[in-house]
């Protein structure tokens, strides 16, 4: 055992436990809305973090607050996947599935493979609460769950022995038992505890008395794994072999929201986040607004459309404007981006995507809006579009999103997913000093003849126009949604101006440089290419990689650039005999390529709200491989 | 010297022209497209011959717009200016003004683009009241989409939209702003000259949100609109001028005025018949705004009455000094170290 751990199990006698090594384990806590399993979850993340696993989380929670207590709907749970080699998914299923009511075994049971690990509060299986979710005998006292190693433990009544003498109430005490469960959960998997401890210290500073209640519940349950004689084994998962460097944990939204500041550091501009509170995109917002003595002002408008236009308004001033929604907010700034388009203004629109049409699945994850974001407007409105491909991978993609509106003055949407936003991984943290330097220089004189001002007049390489921003002395112009004349930015209904500006504005577009598409193919030998993109990525590289172990060549490529795509990709489609592209909708990629590149692509959707599983994918991949092969 | 030089507070920070300036200074090249006899080219006139008055830089004034007739407005101004979409002028000056100190910014919208399509933007730009001034062209009819009614038009209106007579109730656009707490809303017509120039002096000087109302002439598709409050022997009894300090009174005479009323309410009455002590004596400061609001009730959609100048002028901390102030505030209190927040509290090192 480390030091670390005798520390966390301070004053507790250590008793001979068998240890067994595995290379990777998942666990799933669910439980109540209100039991905290979010909290329970993302602490044991850190633990794991901390130790050095690699790891992948899954947040699933319900969209009501606080849905109808011990019901179906109203089952929150978190799922940490962490291991000793470089893992890309939060894991099909769980090796061990922490139930704290009837509620959450009922909606997770059937995940939990036979020979699972199965931690129950048996405190909550009490008939009302067991019949709520329709059983009839509880299943701790029938056969139901033979199948499982079933761990029953009071951590409710556990928890409130433990807190017994600290004065707190029992309802508040009774509050704690998630950190109970964390607590056996640290102690059978041998995490570190300090990083807890000290964590919810801070958390609960106004309230020192909850802080250690929590820290003596989180021991508490420790302790019991340690003295009691239920568990007879524990687990080690030996820290990863990543690449050298310095990691933190980090979820897509923060690592969006850091590489927002990064872009107001290397570009030395202010930002100007104008956005409206919405599902799963809030955090962005959030994270921001506590960082604005990085020259960033968050504005929380009256609406989605204030929210962006404000952020266009600022973009005007010569500030890098942001605005941050999820797709029924994209539905209604769509005219303001068309006026971005129009008046050629840089703009960046973070889309987190969720399950639609309308309000859909508010916290579930979805692929649905790439054609939204490409095609959303009225006119030939196009924009540059990319997606991160997992929650990492937000910070470099904020960063090439505020590059090219700068570069190029122009809107470009950035697609996030609900997977990504609230899913975290490792991240090896990038040297400042690597970032790329974004300055951009707005004109100060006038480029016309005869001292003229001509605002629509383009760098002969990147087709952007020239950014002069209201308090230039000489510069005074107009600009706006009409459509302008080459050049000048008048007012034109010119037919053939039309017709011109409508190709310049596609060709600016068409003309961003975006970096190759990279193919990932071992053996050199594959005949079907695996294509995706956004958070599809883990599940995909996962499913990869097994049917590469059952012996079949395939290959990989993930596009972070969707519009426009990269230079080689047409080269690398004409490359594959198949191309299979999996996405969470119902073939929207797919689609394009067809379109774009004459490539019969073999489209395989699911839009069930949650991620690919990578088993799913290898089945998928394995048919088609075998197909390959044997052509 | 500098606007605060000129005791302009509503323009503090913005950089006053080293030269005198002339209104020819602000037409720009491009040619105006109103209707012959369009209202708006006496506003634009207007605003043109006044803003020299203001002795700021140019290139620091933006005008913001959105959609329909007045929208035009800021392609005719030599100064920044951007034309953008139905009803969102307020959100997107919103933005500019707060990330831009040094900017005059002012908005140019009409009735159906600011209280139709635009109303929820409108209110909550004068409620967080940012420093911006919105002129608001109100012709009581849809003009650019060629005559259908709009929220200002009385209750019947036959239009193009409604042969059998319109069924909305119209806004009392004052009484909106009003209602939403603007620190400073007027009204004015666009043939008074003289009035409209002196509420456009007063919103400039203003420090946050202004609202100005201006009645303005549709040629085409409502025209005659306010001509009773135009025409002699008309308009002496129906206008009721405000001015700060006096006592409220109007006619040829001056024989009518305004007094208190039942709960809170205002009425006119003849000065004979109350004395003139028992006028109002207009407080456009007053922090309440339901004096205010009391006068814009006095003014009537088939204006038999009709309140112009200053209703309210009231010192509120505006959205767009405290947002700056914010970041300024965490900029002092904390320095940047983007490589240590990317680090965050809990790392760890894989050595290779």
């Amino acid at each position: 055992m480390s030091t670390s751990l005798d520390e966390g199990a301070a004053g507790s006698t250590p008793r001979p436990t068998r240890v067994t090594k595995l290379d990777r384990v998942v666990i799933r806590f669910a439980g109540d809305s209100g039991d905290g399993m979010q909290l329970t979850g993302d602490r044991f993340t850190s633990e794991a973090a901390a130790f050095g696993n690699d790891l992948s989380t899954m947040p699933n929670f319900p969209a009501e607050i606080r849905a109808p207590q011990g019901t179906i709907p109203g089952v929150s749970s978190f799922q940490v996947h962490f291991a000793d080699y470089d893992i890309l998914t939060p894991g099909d299923r769980p090796d061990v599935l922490v139930a704290m009511n009837p509620a959450a075994l009922k909606a997770n049971i059937a995940d939990l493979p036979a020979g699972g690990i199965l931690i129950v509060n048996t405190d909550e299986f009490v008939k009302r609460n067991l019949s709520k979710v329709g059983y009839d005998v509880s299943p701790l006292e029938d056969e139901s769950l033979s199948q499982y190693q079933v761990y029953e433990v009071a951590m409710a009544t556990l928890t409130q022995g433990a807190l017994a003498e600290t004065g707190l109430g029992k309802k508040d005490a009774e509050r704690c038992k998630n950190m109970f469960a964390l607590g056996l959960l640290s102690w059978m998997y041998h995490r570190p505890t300090e990083g807890t401890e000290r964590f919810l210290r801070e958390k609960f500073a106004r309230k020192p008395e909850i802080a250690e209640a929590n820290v003596l519940a989180f021991r508490a349950g420790w302790n019991y794994g340690e003295t009691t004689e239920a568990f007879a084994v524990t687990y080690e998962v030996a820290p990863a072999k990543l690449n050298p460097g310095t990691y933190r944990q980090i979820t897509g939204n923060t690592a969006l929201a850091y590489g927002v500041v990064a872009a107001a550091e290397q570009s030395r501009l202010p930002v100007f986040l104008g956005t409206y509170p919405i599902t799963p995109a809030s955090d962005i917002l959030h994270e921001l607004s506590k960082l604005k003595h990085y020259n960033i002002t968050t504005f929380q408008a009256e609406d989605e459309i204030a929210g962006i236009g404000a952020a266009l308004g600022a973009s005007y001033g010569g500030a890098l404007g942001v605005t941050s929604t999820s797709g029924p907010g994209v539905a209604l700034k769509s005219e303001t981006i068309g006026l971005a388009v129009m008046t050629e203004l840089p703009l960046v629109i973070i889309d987190v995507q969720r399950g639609g049409p309308s309000t859909g699945l508010p916290t579930k994850t979805e692929q649905a809006d790439l054609l939204q974001a490409l095609y959303g407007r009225n006119g030939e409105s196009p924009v540059a579009v990319l997606a991160p491909q997992s929650p990492a991978d937000c910070f470099a993609m904020a960063l090439e999103a505020a590059r090219i509106a700068l570069t190029y003055r122009t809107p470009v949407f950035l697609l996030s997913d609900g997977a990504i936003a609230n899913g975290s991984e490792p991240w090896l943290i990038p040297d400042v000093e690597d970032l790329p330097d974004l300055s951009v220089e707005f004109a100060t004189e006038p480029n016309g003849a005869d001292g003229a001002f001509l605002p629509y007049l383009r760098d002969p390489e990147t087709l952007a126009r020239a950014w002069a921003v209201p308090g230039t002395a000489g510069l005074q112009h107009r600009i706006g949604g009409l459509e302008k004349a080459d050049g000048t930015g008048n007012i034109s209904y010119d037919p053939d101006n039309h017709d011109r500006m409508v190709r310049l504005r596609q060709a600016k577009i068409d003309g961003i440089t975006v970096p190759d598409l990279t193919v990932d193919d071992p053996s050199g030998k594959a005949k079907t290419l695996v294509l995706g993109w956004g958070s599809s990525y883990g599940p995909i590289g996962a499913a990869c990689r097994r049917v590469r172990k059952l012996g079949h060549d395939v290959a990989q490529a993930h596009l972070r650039y969707l519009n426009p795509f990269p230079r080689n990709l047409g080269e690398v489609l004409s490359r594959y005999d198949k191309v299979v592209v999996p996405e969470m909708n119902l073939g929207q990629l797919a689609l394009l390529l067809r379109a774009k590149y004459l490539v019969d692509a073999i489209s395989y959707t699911k839009v069930a709200g949650l991620p690919f599983k990578a088993e799913e994918l290898q089945g998928v991949l394995l048919d088609i491989a075998k197909g390959a092969d044997a052509a | 010297m500098t606007t605060i030089d000129l005791g302009l507070p509503g323009l503090a920070g913005v950089p006053a022209a080293d030269e005198p300036q002339k209104a020819k200074d602000y037409k720009s090249d491009q040619e105006v497209r109103w209707c012959p006899g369009c209202g708006d080219y006496v506003v634009l006139n207007a605003v043109q011959s006044f803003l020299p008055s203001l002795g700021l830089k140019r290139e620091n004034i933006v005008f913001v717009s959105g959609i329909g007739c007045s929208s035009r407005f800021p392609y005719y101004m030599n100064t920044y200016g951007i034309h953008s979409i139905h009803g969102r002028a307020p959100a997107i000056a919103t933005g500019l003004a707060t990330a831009r100190p040094d900017l005059s910014v002012w908005v140019v919208t009409g009735d159906g683009d600011a209280l139709s399509i635009g109303g929820n933007h409108l209110i909550h730009t004068l409620r967080r009241n940012v420093n911006l001034k919105i002129l608001l062209f109100n012709n009581r009819i849809y003009g650019l989409t060629k005559g259908q009614y709009s929220p200002t038009s009385e209750t019947g209106k036959v239009t193009k939209s409604t042969p059998m007579g319109s069924l909305d109730y119209p806004f009392n656009p004052v009484s909106l702003a009003l209602g939403a707490e603007a620190t400073f809303v007027g009204r004015a017509l666009d043939s008074d000259r003289k009035g409209l120039t002196e509420v456009l002096r007063q919103a400039a000087e203003h420090r946050g949100s202004a609202l100005v109302e201006i009645y303005q002439n549709c040629p085409i598709f409502n025209d005659g609109a306010f001509d009773v409050l135009k025409e002699p022997g008309q308009a002496e009894q129906r206008l009721i001028p405000l001015e700060h300090g006096k006592p409220i009174r109007f006619g040829a005479e001056g024989e009518y005025g305004v007094v208190r009323s039942g709960f809170g309410a205002l009425e006119v009455a003849k000065v004979e018949e109350v004395g003139e002590d028992a006028l109002v004596v207009h407080d456009a400061h007053a922090t309440d705004p339901s004096y205010a609001f009391a006068l814009s009730r006095l003014s009537t959609q088939d204006l038999s009455h009709t309140v112009t100048g200053v209703f309210r002028s009231v010192r509120r901390e505006t959205y767009d000094d405290l947002a700056r102030a914010q970041v300024a505030e965490a900029r002092e209190a904390k320095p940047t170290d983007l490589q240590s927040l990317l680090r965050g509290k809990d790392t760890w090192t894989v050595v290779g």
